[in-house]
């Protein structure tokens, strides 16, 4: 390592926090979230010495924190935060968490107080790694500037490698104001850490001769095809064409498959489709790529397609056989294994059983008619799915992004806005992060400045993370926050009516803000509409003006999101509209009611 | 609603059929792991067992190799087959993990603890207890007029056994390391 120093002189003495700063430009970091404090105030000071990396000041952390996984999931770089210690690391925490369920790649910096206090219940002192154990894939207290340097090489090593996550790096001031050495990039001592991305052929060989005599084989897709990078999807089109076999995504999967391709049966699980869901139930050979057998896509986990055999590719070997028994298990990269599959495919001439397959689609055909999205309309009330329709059809052709919040309207606009795309689609899947949408859409705007943002959010969700509005004001990002305003905590009121004896506990939105003077306030346009016949107006206004708003969309209070599978009931028991009216109570057994 | 009569579709390739039927079986299974030494690293398996609901029968740990900063910890894990599996490949993830190795499937191994017994007692108690000690290949490591503490080590039955039988002649205070193992294999 002296031999380093020698090469490279220029860097080899540093302050620690010049140290942080170089170690981000090293990595390429062009843009950074925070919130300051006394505990960071060495490397703001760095930040304000330069001008390759532009930080962007947010009104919470847990906002920076939501912002760098918007920015990181639409460009598939890594997220960058900076927060001070105690009260900024802890409000970090729900963003840290969220972005470890849903393998979101973030390199959250955390000041701490100098090493000499640690231990002392010190002015804002919290046991910041201690408590980002659990939701961080890896954390770091560096107690010394001469070891920050290998720490921060390390730990974008760990965020974008193996399954992505988010780590953290807490740096006591001491450290940041200390001079020490700093190894470049391309000194750093090498990683030991490297899960394998390749998967064992001859599994592959199996799935393979599987594929050929499948008779009702099916694709299911999940968020690692959007983690493996664009490739992986245009592989997985690839193979998709090839094969002629139908795919449904995860939540988290949306646009690795295009929708508008002819082989989509649209996202399954709880609220998915009838056809994706009755497929599950029904194939013979499910091919599970990059996606974990959640529970809101098993439904009842002892009669999921129990008659399929499965393979499960994930760069996640705990995620193999952790809910459901696989036969074909693969460990690796889902972009990887995709192109294995493809390439062995293609090399050996491989045909589909295409006679039975062909029965097959017409099964699915038949399954399609049952038109599962469809809804009765209204032309006095803005019904929620309505507004979402109209949004995407008035969107569809701009270079556009969609973040979501947490609750009906998620699920309303990962069944109707349609994803042509990888990286194009934000939202909160494993943690269901209310307050998730907003700072999220922060982020993408800020990643995308010329593309069109579109946040499609609940009322109260909307709440939770509001302030972001002046984030957004101040640095002139044109997102658009589009509120399904029901006046409800919708999703809890839908379980409620189902599941409580429509007892609406606590369910209500009381005393919502004026959205239109909301937006004023924040010094943005506010919108507000209440008629179906108006809509599209509404939107076109949204769309049209250069600048954040707030569309205040006023819908139908009780509706519902179907179809749904009830907690702890199997796929072929979707419920629809229908069986919620003839049927109001005996929809959910006991078993089920326990769970969430 | 089901108009289309779906069938309880159960094939001969049903992944049900890969289910241990012997499931609800608990094992006893002795995990090794090697990580780097580095702080928290502890805190990061206990966290593991604790956050995610498995059982920790005994736990050792200590730094094997200075120069390299590796730890060996053994720990020993009740479960059913499905959940050691499942617990393996959470360690195995952890980032300063190296290598998972379980010792009760993978071949031959040694495992041994120690423990240390103090028994206070007079006249045949005291007697018999250092005969007993013998037999066992306990040795004494200390002495007063009315007390022994001895030192054991041996597979964990050996020393259950041992504290049960000092039980009796005044065994007034233990304490026991939990389970080192390693494997019998050359690597
Ligand atoms: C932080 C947080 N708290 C509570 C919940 C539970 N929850 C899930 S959906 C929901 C209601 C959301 O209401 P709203 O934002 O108005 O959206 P809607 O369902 O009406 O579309 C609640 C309270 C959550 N997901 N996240």
């Amino acid at each position: 390592m002296d031999q380093l120093k020698n090469i490279n002189t220029k860097y080899s003495r540093l302050t620690g926090s010049q140290i942080v700063v170089q170690a981000l430009k090293d990595h390429g970091v062009d843009t950074v979230f925070g919130y300051p404090g006394g505990a960071v105030l060495p490397i703001y000071d760095e930040i304000f010495q330069q001008n390759e990396i532009r930080h962007f000041l947010v009104r919470h952390e847990q906002g920076a924190v939501h912002a760098a996984e918007g920015y990181a999931r639409s460009t598939g770089k890594p997220g960058v935060v900076l927060v001070t210690s105690g009260p900024g690391a802890t409000n970090s925490v729900t963003g840290l968490t969220d972005a470890i369920m849903d393998s979101i790649p973030l390199v959250v910096i955390s000041g701490q107080v100098p090493t000499f206090m640690i231990g002392n219940d010190a002015f804002q002192e919290a046991d910041t790694v201690g408590i980002t154990r659990p939701c961080t894939k890896h954390n770091w207290l560096v107690k010394e500037t001469d070891a920050l340097g290998q720490v921060f090489h390390e730990a974008f090593h760990v965020a974008m490698h193996g399954r992505p996550g988010p780590v953290l790096i807490d740096i006591p001031k001491d450290v940041q104001f200390a001079t020490g050495s700093y190894v470049p990039l391309k000194f750093a001592t090498e990683s030991k850490y490297n899960p394998r991305t390749e998967g064992d052929m001859e599994e592959i060989a199996f799935l393979v001769s599987l594929m050929e005599s499948a008779e009702r084989p099916i694709f299911y897709t999940g968020g690692g095809v959007i983690n493996s990078g664009t490739k992986a999807s245009q592989t997985l089109l690839e193979l998709v064409d090839e094969t002629g076999f139908p795919v449904t995504s995860t939540l988290m999967g949306l646009g690795a498959y295009p929708a508008s391709g002819k082989n989509w049966l649209g996202m399954l699980g709880m609220h998915g489709t009838y056809e994706a869901n009755i497929a599950m139930y029904e194939c013979d050979l499910m091919i599970n790529v990059g996606a974990r057998f959640d529970d809101r896509i098993t439904g009842r986990v002892s009669d999921f397609s129990p008659g399929s055999t499965k393979a499960h590719i994930d760069i996640d070997r705990s995620s193999i056989n952790k809910v459901i028994p696989t036969e074909i298990p693969i460990v690796g990269d889902a972009g990887i294994v995709l192109k294995q599959i493809l390439d062995l495919w293609r090399s050996k001439g491989k045909k589909t059983n295409a006679h039975e397959v062909d029965k097959w689609w017409r099964k699915i055909e038949h399954w399609k008619t049952k038109d599962c999205l469809c809804y009765e309309n209204s032309d006095t009330k803005i019904k929620p799915q309505y507004a979402i329709q109209r949004l995407e059809e008035l969107t569809r052709g701009y270079d556009r992004f969609i973040i979501t919040d947490v609750g009906q309207h998620q699920m309303w606009a990962a069944q109707f806005m349609k994803m042509e795309e990888p990286n194009r689609w934000m939202t909160s899947g494993g943690l269901g992060t209310m307050g998730y949408g907003l700072p999220a859409s922060v982020g993408v705007q800020v990643a995308h400045p010329d593309s069109l943002v579109i946040n499609v959010s609940g009322d109260a969700g909307w709440l939770m993370n509001m302030q972001e509005m002046g984030t957004a004001v101040q640095y002139r990002l044109p997102i658009k926050q589009f509120i399904v305003n029901n006046k409800r905590l919708g999703m809890v009121r839908q379980w409620q009516q189902i599941l409580h004896g429509e007892r609406y506990s606590h369910s209500w939105s009381e005393a919502l803000p004026d959205f239109v003077k909301l937006a004023e306030a924040f010094g943005c346009k506010g919108i507000v509409v209440t008629n179906p016949s108006d809509i599209d107006a509404a939107i076109q206004e949204m769309i049209a003006f250069d600048g954040p708003v707030i569309v205040d969309c006023q819908v139908v209070e009780h509706e519902n999101c179907f179809p749904m599978i009830p907690s702890g009931e199997p796929h072929n028991k979707m419920i629809f509209e229908e069986d919620i009216q003839a049927n109001e109570e005996q929809l959910v057994g006991k078993a089920g009611s326990v769970l969430v | 609603m089901n108009s289309l009569k779906l069938k309880d579709g159960v094939s001969r390739k049903s992944a049900y059929d890969l289910r241990n039927p012997t499931e609800d079986i608990h094992e006893v299974h002795t995990l090794t792991v090697l990580v780097d030494n580095e702080a928290g690293v502890l805190a990061r398996v206990i966290g593991l067992f604790s956050g995610r609901g498995y059982n920790i029968e005994s736990l050792t740990v200590s730094e094997i190799d200075h120069q390299g900063k590796l730890s060996r910890i053994t720990v020993m894990t009740k479960g059913k087959p499905s959940v050691i599996e499942q617990i393996k490949a959470q360690l195995e993830r952890l980032v300063p993990v190296y290598e998972v190795h379980d010792l009760t499937t993978e071949g031959p191994s040694v495992q041994r603890e120690l423990a240390l017994l103090k028994v206070k007692g007079e006249g045949n108690h005291r007697v018999e207890a250092l005969r007993l000690g013998d037999i066992f290949r306990a040795r004494v490591v200390d002495t007063t007029l009315d007390s022994f503490i001895f030192e054991i080590t041996g597979p964990t039955d050996k020393i259950d056994k041992f504290a049960s039988l000092m039980e009796p002649l005044g065994l007034v205070e233990i304490a026991r390391t939990g389970v080192v193992g390693i494997s019998r294999e050359e690597h």
